[in-house]
C-alpha cells in the first residue's frame, strides 16, 4: 500500500476526531437531555418508592428486567461476532469489528445498570453482595444471580480489553497527527506504542487468545441469563431449550443493532468508502440465518408446550397467542421472522435500507420477546388467585426509552474521540478490504486501492 | 547520536534495508523496524516473534480455575444453607463460576503478558511520526561513531530512502 493511501485512510478516519460539526452538539444535547430526564425519573422512583412503577405482586419483573435481558442480548453484537470473524479470518470484518465491539461494551454497561435500577433502595445495593457480615445474612452462593455476577463481569472485562487492545496502535496514529493537549492525552493512551515487529506480533497473538476465550464466555453469559428464568418453577420458563434459545436471540438482536449502528455511522461520518454494501449484505445473510434459527427455536418451544397440554402452561400459551398479549406476540413474530426472512431472503431487498428496516423490526421484536417471556408467565402462575396484569408506568417507560438514548449518546461520544474503524487493521487488510470509490448497489467486487482516486 | 535510520515507502525496500544492515554486520537484536501495520508478508515482520504468551494464558486460566474453586468452596462451606437438597458444595452450579474465572484468568494473563513483553508503557526508543503515514522505519539505535558512515551508506543504498540521524 502506498504512503498516499495511508494518508488518505488516516485523513478519512481521523476526520471526526479533528472536526466537530454542529450535528455532534445537537445529538449530545438531545440524547443527553433524554438521559437526564431518565435520571430524574429514577431519582423520583428512589424518593417516592416502587409504588410509582407498575411492579406489584405477583409481577415484580417488568420493563426493568426486560431491558436487562434485552441489552445483555444486544451486547452479543460485538465481541462475539468480532471474535468469530477474527478466528475464521474473514477479511471483510476489518471495518466492522470496532463498531461492533463498542456496542458490546456500552450495551453491557447499560444492561448491568438494571439490577440497581430495579432496587427499591439502591443505596442498599451492597446488601446483595455476598461478603462476611455480622447481620447473619447467609447468602445463597448457588443462586443463578451469583452466576450472573461472575459471567457479566468476566464478559465486560474481556470485552473491554478486547476493544481497548487494538485501539492502542490507533491512539499512536492520533498522537502523531494531533497537536497540543490532544497530543499529550493520546500519547498517554498510546502507552508508548511504536509498532515494532515484536509489538505487532504480541498484539496479534493476544487478540487471537482473547478471541478464543471470549466466544465461550459470550455463549455462557446469555445461557446464564436464561438460567435466571429456567431455574424457576414458572410456567413456560422451566425448559431446557432456554439456554440456546437465549443465545441465538442475543446474537440475532446483536447483529440487528450492529447493522443499524453501521448504517448511521456510514451516513453521518461519511464512511461510504469504508462501510461498503458488501458488509451489510454479509451481515444481512447472518441476520437471515439467525431469523430462521429463531423461528426454529420458537417452533420447538411452542410445539412442545402445546403437545404437553399442561394447564398452567397452556394458560400462558393462549394468553400470548390469542388473548391479551396476542397483538404484541404477533408483532414480535412479524419483526423477528417475517420481516427479516422476506427482506434478507430476497437478494433484491438485501440493500443497506433493507438491512436497516429488517434490523429495526428485529430490535423491536426481540425487545417484545423478552417482555413476553417475563410478564405473561409471572401474571399467570398456576392458580387463578395469583393471576394479575401489568401496566408499565411513565417512570419505567421513560427509563426504557432513555436506554436507547444512552446507547446512542455513548456511541456518538466514542466516535468523536476514537477512530470508529480500526485504522491499522484496515491497512493490514488486502486491497479488496480497503476503501475505494463508492460502490453502486449490488457491486460487491474488490476495490483496487492504489489506483488514483476518482 | 541516539540513532540512525531510514524511512522507506514499502515493505520490499524495508526488507532490503534490513538485509543490507545484516550484511554490514549489524545483529538482528540491534536492528529497529517500525511500521504502522503488521508486515507479516516480509521476513523482518517475524523478527522477535517467539513468545510464550499462549502458555502464560493457560497458566492464567489455571490460576483463575484454582481461585474459583477455592472461592466457591470457602463461601459455600462457611455459609452452608440447604438449597433444595443440593450438597453444600455442589459441583454443577460451581462449574459455572469455575469456568468464568478460568477464562478471566486467561484473559488477564494474556493482557499482562502483552503489556510486559510488548514494552507498553515504556518511553524512549527511536520513532518518527512519518510511520503513521505509511513509512517504514529501519535503523540502528546507539550506533558507535565509527560505524555511522557505514550504516548510512547501507540504509541509503535503497532507492527512495530518507536517511535521518537523531
Amino acid at each position: 500500500m502506498s504512503p498516499s493511501t495511508h494518508q488518505r485512510i488516516n485523513s478519512d478516519l481521523l476526520r471526526p476526531l479533528f472536526q466537530t460539526s454542529w450535528r455532534f452538539y445537537l445529538l449530545v444535547a438531545v440524547f443527553g437531555g433524554i438521559v437526564l430526564t431518565a435520571l430524574v425519573a429514577w431519582l423520583s422512583q428512589a424518593y417516592f418508592g416502587f409504588g410509582v412503577t407498575g411492579l406489584k405482586w405477583p409481577i415484580y419483573w417488568g420493563f426493568y428486567v426486560t431491558n436487562f435481558v434485552f441489552w445483555i442480548g444486544i451486547s452479543h453484537a460485538g465481541t462475539l461476532i468480532s471474535a468469530i470473524l477474527r478466528l475464521v479470518d474473514a477479511g471483510w470484518r476489518r471495518p466492522v469489528t470496532r463498531c461492533a465491539e463498542v456496542i458490546t461494551v456500552f450495551a453491557l454497561m447499560i444492561g448491568a445498570l438494571f439490577p440497581i435500577i430495579h432496587l427499591g433502595r439502591p443505596w442498599l445495593a451492597f446488601w446483595l453482595f455476598p461478603y462476611p457480615s455480622e447481620r447473619l445474612i447467609w447468602p445463597n452462593f448457588r443462586s443463578p444471580l451469583v452466576w450472573d455476577f461472575f459471567a457479566i463481569n468476566t464478559y465486560l472485562t474481556g470485552s473491554l480489553l478486547f476493544l481497548l487492545l487494538p485501539m492502542i496502535p490507533d491512539f499512536a496514529v492520533v498522537r502523531d497527527k494531533a497537536t497540543g493537549l490532544r497530543k499529550k492525552i493520546y500519547g498517554i493512551l498510546a502507552l508508548g506504542w511504536r509498532g515494532t515487529p515484536k509489538q505487532w506480533h504480541r498484539l496479534e497473538a493476544a487478540m487471537s487468545i482473547m478471541a478464543v476465550a471470549i466466544v465461550p464466555v459470550a455463549v455462557s453469559v446469555h445461557t446464564i441469563v436464561s438460567f435466571d428464568f429456567s431455574m424457576a418453577p414458572v410456567p413456560m420458563w422451566k425448559t431446557t431449550i432456554f439456554g440456546p434459545y437465549f443465545v441465538a436471540g442475543a446474537i440475532f438482536s446483536g447483529i440487528a443493532g450492529l447493522l443499524i449502528a453501521m448504517a448511521l455511522l456510514r451516513r453521518f461520518l461519511h464512511l461510504q468508502e469504508y462501510l461498503l454494501p458488501i458488509h451489510f449484505q454479509n451481515l444481512g445473510k447472518l441476520l437471515l440465518v439467525m431469523a430462521l434459527l429463531w423461528g426454529y427455536f420458537v417452533f420447538n418451544e411452542r410445539l412442545v408446550t402445546y403437545y404437553g397440554n399442561e394447564p398452567s402452561e397452556m394458560t400462558v400459551f393462549w394468553r400470548t397467542q390469542r388473548e391479551s398479549f396476542a397483538p404484541l406476540y404477533w408483532t414480535m413474530v412479524i419483526g423477528n421472522f417475517v420481516l427479516p426472512v422476506v427482506l434478507m431472503g430476497i437478494k433484491y431487498f438485501r440493500t443497506i435500507t433493507g438491512c436497516v428496516i429488517a434490523s429495526l423490526g428485529v430490535v423491536v421484536g426481540m425487545w417484545l420477546e423478552r417482555f413476553l417471556i417475563i410478564v405473561p408467565s409471572l401474571g399467570n402462575k398456576y392458580l387463578p388467585y395469583s393471576f394479575a396484569t401489568y401496566r408499565p408506568q411513565p417512570v419505567e417507560i421513560i427509563i426504557a426509552i432513555a436506554t436507547f438514548a444512552a446507547m446512542t449518546l455513548l456511541y456518538v461520544l466514542f466516535a468523536k474521540f476514537v477512530p470508529i474503524i480500526s485504522i491499522w487493521e484496515l491497512k493490514a487488510g488486502g486491497p479488496s478490504e480497503r476503501p475505494g470509490p463508492t460502490h453502486q448497489h449490488g457491486s460487491v467486487g474488490p476495490v483496487l486501492l492504489d489506483q488514483p482516486r476518482q | 547520536m541516539k540513532a540512525i535510520y531510514g524511512l522507506y515507502g514499502d515493505g520490499m525496500s524495508a526488507q532490503q534495508a534490513v538485509n543490507r544492515l545484516r550484511a554490514a554486520g549489524v545483529a538482528n537484536r540491534e536492528i529497529v523496524v517500525i511500521s504502522s501495520q503488521p508486515m507479516e508478508e516480509f521476513e523482518f515482520g517475524h523478527m522477535d516473534s517467539k513468545t510464550r504468551i499462549w502458555w502464560i494464558a493457560c497458566l492464567g486460566g489455571l490460576i483463575g480455575m484454582a481461585t474459583a474453586f477455592g472461592l466457591a468452596w470457602l463461601t459455600e462451606v462457611s455459609w452452608p444453607i440447604n438449597v433444595g437438597g443440593l450438597p453444600t458444595f455442589a459441583w454443577w452450579p460451581n462449574l459455572i463460576i469455575i469456568f468464568e474465572l478460568t477464562m478471566l484468568g486467561a484473559i488477564l494473563a494474556t493482557v499482562l503478558t502483552l503489556v510486559v513483553t510488548g514494552g507498553l508503557g515504556r518511553r524512549g526508543g527511536v520513532y518518527d511520526p512519518a510511520v503513521s503515514d505509511g513509512k517504514i522505519l529501519v535503523g540502528v539505535e546507539n550506533p558507535s561513531e565509527s560505524r555511522v558512515r557505514e550504516l548510512e551508506s547501507a540504509l541509503g543504498a535503497i532507492h527512495g530512502a530518507q536517511i535521518k540521524t537523531v
